[in-house]
Formats: C-alpha cells, sequence, structure tokens
C-alpha cells in the first residue's frame, strides 16, 4: 500500500520530511552563513514591511487621524470609542461563533474526505482535484454562486416550492440570526478540500506495518483511526488549524460577496469593520485600533498553542 | 479592459489630429484625471468631457478606477506619495475637506470669479466646495438619490391613477400593489439603499426643517422630538412591502424587477433611469418618475465634483483651470447630463435633449425653497456611517422605533 501510494502522491509524502527533520535538534545548532545569506531578504522584508508597518499602526491608532495619519496624540480615546460601537462588538460576536464552526467543520469534513480517498477508491486523482478545486477559485465568483442558491426568490427555497414542497423553508442568508451559518456553509465548502489535502499527507504518512499489526489483531478499522492514526495525525492537523485559523481572522471576501454583512448588520466581520472605517469613512486612526485589537487577539491565542506545540515537539526529542 | 484599450486608441487618434490640426506650437495641457466612471453609460458620459477637454486645446488622460472607495484612495495615496493627479472625483460632500485642511488643493478661485460661479449654482453645492471663502472644486452634476421610480404597466394592473401626493396615499398604493400579486417595494436590501430610502421618507415625511435640525445641526432635541419618531415608524412601515430575497439585492437588480413588471416601484437615484434606458424603456411611457409627494417635495441635492490637487507646476495649474472651465460650461453639461442621468449644475442650459425626469428636476431645482442637500454634504462620512448602521438595524432587526431613536440619537452625537 505505501509505495503504491507514495507514487500517487510523490509531492505530499516528500513535504512531510523537511517538517520533522528541522524539529531535530542537531540542525538548528549548525550556523551557516550561506543560510542567513539567503535569509537576508525575508529578513529585511519582515522587519520592515511586516514590523515596521505594525508599529506605525499602533502609533496611529494612539491619534486622531481621519482621512490622512496625523502626528497628534489622544492616548486610548480610539479604543474606548472602539469599544462602544455597537458594530465592532457585534462583529467580534460574528467571528467567534464563525470560528469556532468553521474550523471544526472544516477538520471534520476535511478529515472524512481524506479517510475516504485514502481507501484505494476509483479515480482517486479526479476526486482529489475535484474536493481541492473549491479553493482554487475566488471567492468573490463562488460567493455570487452561493448568493444566489441561497437567495429564497431564485435558489434552493424556490427550487423546492416548484417541486412542490411548498412549506419548505431555506432563508437563512436573510435571517439575521442564521445568516452567519450561510457563511460558514460556503466557506468550508471552500476550505475542506485544503485541510483533505493536508491530511491525506498525513496519512500518507502511516507505516503500512501499523495496518498489517492492526489487522493481525483483528481491531476494527474505526478503532484504529480513533485510537491510532488521528492522534498520529497530530501536526497535520496543527497546520490545519493555523491555516484555517489566518482564514477566520481575515474572513472578509466571503463577506462581501455573499451578504455584504447583511441584513443589517447581522454578518459584519472584524474585516470588512477595518476597510470600511479605512477608506468609506475616512477615520484611520478607528481603523487601526481596531486592527491592533485583531492583532492582539490573534497573537493571545496563537502564541499559547505555538508554544504548546514546539514544548510537545522539543519534549519528544528528548 | 478592452473597451478601455478601445477608448485609449481613440482618444490617442482624436489627439493626434487635434496636435497635428490645431495647436503645432505648444505643448498640449496634459491632464491626469482619476474617476470612477467605469460602466457603459458612465464611462460614456466622461467622454463628454474628454473630448470637450481635448477640443480646447488639452490632453486628457483617462485613470479610470472602479468604484468610488478604491477611485477615492488611489487619489489620495498618490496625493500622498507625490505624485498627484491633475483631478480627481469626489462626492459633493465633506469627504475632500479633510484634504483641504491639510493644504493638499488647490484653489479654483480664478475660473470661480470669471464664470461667476456664485451667482449661477445651487446653494447647497457652493456650501460644499467653497471652504473659508475659496472654492476648491469644480461641481459636475447633480443627482437626487431618491427619485420614486414605477413601472407604468403595473400601476394600470393595480388599479392606481397618478403620482400619489402624500405618504399614506403612498402606503395605499402599496397596498393596491400587494393585492395586484406584485411585490409593492423594489428595493436592494444592503445598507445604503436602506439609507436612501430611509432619507426620502424622512424628507418627505418630517418636511425640511426637521431634515436639517437633524443632519445639519445635529440637535438632540429634533431627533428626540415626536415628529422623528413619526418618520422611523413611517420608514419602518415600508418594510411590509418589500420581498423576502430583498437583502443583499444590488440596486440595479431591483430596478430589474421594475422594468420587467414584477415589481411596482422602486426608490433609487436618477442614475437607475440608465438601466431603464438600457432595457428600452421609455421615462412617461413605460416607467414613471416622481421625487416626492406633491407639488412641495423636497428635492435632495447630491453629486460629484473634480478637485484640483495642489501643485506649484504653471502648465499644471493651468490645465487644472481649463479642466474646471470646461466640465462647467454649458455644452459639455448638457453632453455630459443626457449620457449620465443627472441634471446639469447651472439652470441656464438648452434642457431640450435631457428626459422629461430631468426636465422635471431641473424645474424643480429652480425653486430654491426645495432644495435640500443629501446628508453626506452635512456630516462626516464616519457619521454618516454610523447613521446607516442605526438604519440598516432598525430596518432589518426587530428593534422598537424607541431603541431606533435612541441609537440615532447616541449616533448623531458622535
Amino acid at each position: 500500500m505505501g509505495t503504491l501510494k507514495s507514487h500517487a502522491l510523490p509531492e505530499m509524502t516528500a513535504n512531510r520530511r523537511p517538517v520533522a527533520k528541522t524539529r531535530g535538534r542537531p540542525l538548528r545548532k549548525r550556523w551557516s552563513l550561506a543560510a542567513w545569506i539567503a535569509l537576508i531578504p525575508m529578513v529585511v522584508t519582515v522587519v520592515f514591511a511586516y514590523l515596521g508597518t505594525m508599529l506605525w499602526t499602533a502609533r496611529v491608532s494612539l491619534s486622531n487621524s481621519r482621512t490622512f495619519p496625523s502626528n497628534d496624540f489622544v492616548g486610548f480615546t480610539q479604543y474606548v470609542r472602539l469599544f462602544h460601537n455597537d458594530r465592532w462588538l457585534v462583529s467580534l460576536q460574528h467571528i467567534a461563533i464563525y470560528g469556532v464552526c468553521f474550523i471544526v467543520a472544516c477538520i471534520v469534513i476535511g478529515m472524512l474526505l481524506a479517510i475516504f480517498i485514502d481507501q484505494r477508491v476509483m479515480a482517486e486523482g479526479v476526486l482529489r482535484t475535484v474536493f481541492l478545486y473549491p479553493y482554487a477559485m475566488s471567492f468573490v465568483a463562488t460567493g455570487l454562486v452561493w448568493q444566489w442558491i441561497l437567495n429564497p426568490e431564485l435558489g434552493a427555497q424556490s427550487l423546492l416550492h416548484k417541486m412542490g414542497f411548498t412549506h419548505a423553508r431555506f432563508d437563512w442568508i436573510v435571517d439575521q440570526d442564521f445568516v452567519i451559518y450561510t457563511i460558514v456553509i460556503a466557506t468550508v465548502w471552500q476550505a475542506s478540500g485544503l485541510v483533505m489535502a493536508v491530511m491525506l499527507a498525513g496519512l500518507r504518512g502511516i507505516d503500512d506495518e501499523l495496518w498489517k499489526a492492526a489487522r493481525i489483531d483483528g481491531i476494527p478499522r474505526w478503532r484504529v483511526y480513533m485510537s491510532i492514526v488521528i492522534p498520529m495525525l497530530g501536526p497535520s492537523i496543527s497546520t490545519a488549524f493555523v491555516l484555517l485559523f489566518v482564514a477566520v481572522v481575515k474572513l472578509f471576501d466571503a463577506v462581501v460577496a455573499m451578504t455584504q454583512g447583511g441584513p443589517g448588520t447581522a454578518s459584519e466581520v472584524p474585516a470588512k469593520f477595518i476597510m470600511d472605517y479605512l477608506f468609506g469613512r475616512a477615520n484611520i486612526g478607528l481603523a487601526s485600533a481596531a486592527s491592533i485589537v485583531l492583532l492582539a487577539t490573534v497573537l493571545a491565542i496563537l502564541a499559547p498553542f505555538l508554544y504548546a506545540r514546539s514544548r510537545s515537539a522539543s519534549r519528544k526529542e528528548v | 479592459m478592452n473597451s478601455r484599450k478601445q477608448w485609449a486608441l481613440k482618444s490617442g487618434i482624436a489627439l493626434a489630429l487635434a496636435i497635428t490640426g490645431v495647436i503645432a506650437q505648444a505643448e498640449p495641457l496634459k491632464a491626469n484625471v482619476i474617476h470612477w466612471w467605469t460602466s457603459g453609460g458612465e464611462s460614456a458620459a466622461i467622454r463628454q468631457f474628454a473630448d470637450a477637454y481635448n477640443q480646447a486645446g488639452g490632453q486628457w488622460v483617462d485613470n479610470a478606477v472602479a468604484g468610488a472607495d478604491q477611485a477615492r484612495a488611489t487619489a489620495i495615496n498618490r496625493i500622498v506619495g507625490g505624485d498627484p493627479p491633475t483631478a480627481a472625483q469626489f462626492n459633493t460632500s465633506k469627504q475632500f475637506h479633510d484634504l483641504i485642511d491639510q493644504g493638499l488643493l488647490n484653489n479654483v478661485d480664478a475660473v470661480a470669479t470669471k464664470e461667476n460661479w456664485a451667482a449661477i449654482f445651487p446653494q447647497s453645492i457652493l456650501d460644499s466646495i467653497k471652504v473659508n471663502g475659496h472654492y476648491y472644486a469644480a461641481p459636475v452634476d447633480i443627482h437626487m438619490p431618491a427619485w420614486f421610480f414605477y413601472s407604468k404597466p403595473v400601476f394600470a394592473k393595480a388599479g392606481i391613477a397618478g403620482d400619489p401626493k402624500s405618504f399614506d396615499e403612498f402606503v395605499g398604493d402599496l397596498d393596491k400593489l400587494k393585492k395586484a400579486g406584485v411585490i409593492p417595494l423594489a428595493l436592494g436590501g444592503q445598507p445604503w439603499q436602506e439609507k436612501i430610502t430611509f432619507d426620502a421618507v424622512f424628507a418627505d415625511v418630517g418636511g425640511p426643517d426637521l431634515y436639517l435640525k437633524v443632519y445639519r445641526d445635529r440637535d438632540q432635541n429634533a431627533v428626540k422630538s415626536d415628529a422623528f419618531k413619526k418618520v422611523l415608524a413611517s420608514f419602518k412601515k415600508l418594510h411590509d412591502y418589500v420581498d423576502a430575497g430583498s437583502p443583499g439585492r444590488n440596486w440595479n437588480d431591483a430596478t430589474a424587477l421594475v422594468i420587467s413588471g414584477k415589481a411596482g416601484v422602486q426608490i433609487m437615484g436618477d442614475w437607475a433611469k440608465g438601466e431603464f434606458s438600457a432595457a428600452k424603456q421609455a421615462p412617461g411611457k413605460d416607467f414613471g418618475c416622481f421625487p416626492g409627494f406633491g407639488p412641495r417635495s423636497p428635492y435632495l441635492v447630491a453629486g460629484d465634483v473634480f478637485v484640483f490637487p495642489k501643485t506649484d507646476n504653471a502648465t499644471a495649474i493651468k490645465a487644472q483651470n481649463l479642466l474646471a472651465t470646461v466640465m462647467t460650461s454649458p455644452q459639455a453639461q448638457v453632453a455630459f447630463s443626457a449620457k449620465k442621468g443627472s441634471i446639469p449644475i447651472r439652470p441656464d442650459v438648452d434642457v431640450n435633449q435631457l428626459d422629461i425626469c430631468a426636465k422635471e428636476g431641473i424645474a424643480i431645482m429652480k425653486d430654491k425653497s426645495r432644495q435640500l442637500p443629501n446628508p453626506e454634504m452635512l456630516l462626516s462620512p464616519d457619521m454618516q456611517g454610523a447613521l446607516t448602521d442605526v438604519i440598516t438595524n432598525f430596518w432589518n432587526k426587530n428593534q422598537s422605533v424607541d431603541d431606533a431613536q435612541k441609537a440615532f440619537a447616541s449616533a448623531l452625537k458622535g
């Protein structure tokens, strides 16, 4: 099984190796001048383009800037304003609900797809492409299609009505309380293929001997997955988690394409809040304060996670 | 993309002809113009200005940027980055007042004095472009953002005789439309469209005095008054007449509902006429238009201007002055308005080329007491945005009128 599959997916199995190696201590200790020279462009970009702009944003968030960044200093006024702004508070609630649903659904569905494809199904390559395809398309276009499908007057609901199910209701996209879940559905459709690819690479890395041993012991297949395979997929799952988490924080295009934040403000999200205040509403100060709050939240959630990951990785090596 | 290339090519040819034919001695006055008019009718309209400018001895360099926000951001970035365009489009509003405060715009006082702008332009537009005694922008059109457009066949089918003369009559008509089995009110449920609908109701039900007290004076007592409460209640009443598919709909899709006879009436800016004419429907015959209820209804004034970023270059200043002169000239104004669906910014023009809705608008504009500036001229973009949030929440949520009134008052405090 192993040989056959590594032919099918050379790039994915190859990807796994460097990840495992860089985590090894010996490599880290070795200093290489050439490597550092090669890294300089990236280091410069990070220091100036990322850290520099972050500091700049932090500075602007303490000023009373409107259309232009200004040099005055108003302390934390913008932050106070921000947390008195209903739309910002509601955006934070939405992104929390969205984030939990989106990440859980993507990981579960992506994992199931990967396990399903791992069963040596026919036309595996075709299926893999089909599942990964949504990720390759711009959400500006597919979001519009989702909008039509979900529109009660045009899409699924009206189709059901025409088929005779006149009591069928599927009008989430125009419903204050459910609209955020339509965004979850559409973005899960898009991103679960990516999770599948990551998980599949992990599954392909699991030694065939393990399966043979389990078969000899007569352990049921689902049990092998639950107790052995999935725990071994830890690194793949955390990679998928980081990718999905980033997608949650920068959620913007799906909302703009599908609902424009509506109905009302029922699907507003922080990234859209920032964009609106940065340009249309000409309030750079408030937009910067919102960006900094978002950054702080991301760091607060990701930092312990990454720390725990590196701890467990270094423990393994001892 | 293709049409833009073609346009560039055509203007290039026109230019080559102009240069060889007319001016051989001097460099043409190059004008880099940023604007967001990219749709079919819009680009046909801006071409009128480009042609007029080229004929006057200039060289128009077109910088169309799709999307108003993006176009304004591009202009601001280029100004801040030290590569300012010759002119950039903004709305007739407070959007460019920050630029003036920062000293980043040239004034066009010379043109304004020579052409006697103070006497010919409406007061609300002058209030927007004249800051600290200087003219900082050339207005190019007047849009009325809250016309009522209705389908004549649908109104006939529902047994509605004429334009409604009051808000109550309008609601009665909507009831008739509902009975006739069509969508009474075609609304695109996006925040800005809901705000337009609200402003239309506000101006008509609340009246100009209350409107100005709230938007211009930001008077808390006016917001807390019963009259304003009635405005909010009237606005929310319209919610009974929109269809379930309304939220998130684009404005032109809502217009298409009226065009196809699926809906009765839409409240939208006069740019919607472009959709009707693209569908080969004529005003007065296939669709009707009225700007409000009855002969005294207020007329909201909005529109577009071009501002002229700061430069010391004498040739560039010359180009800016020529642009301001050409764009506001009567001939260019008529040619532009006919394509754009707006009305000219000056009354002394030949109106025969314009449609009957525009003619009605021009007639109304002659009565100064009916002119009412749109909220964007009176409020900062930030506050306008906050009020839009309040209105869209009230429209879409199950919120009481009292709560909406409180939210509106607190948003107006800033």
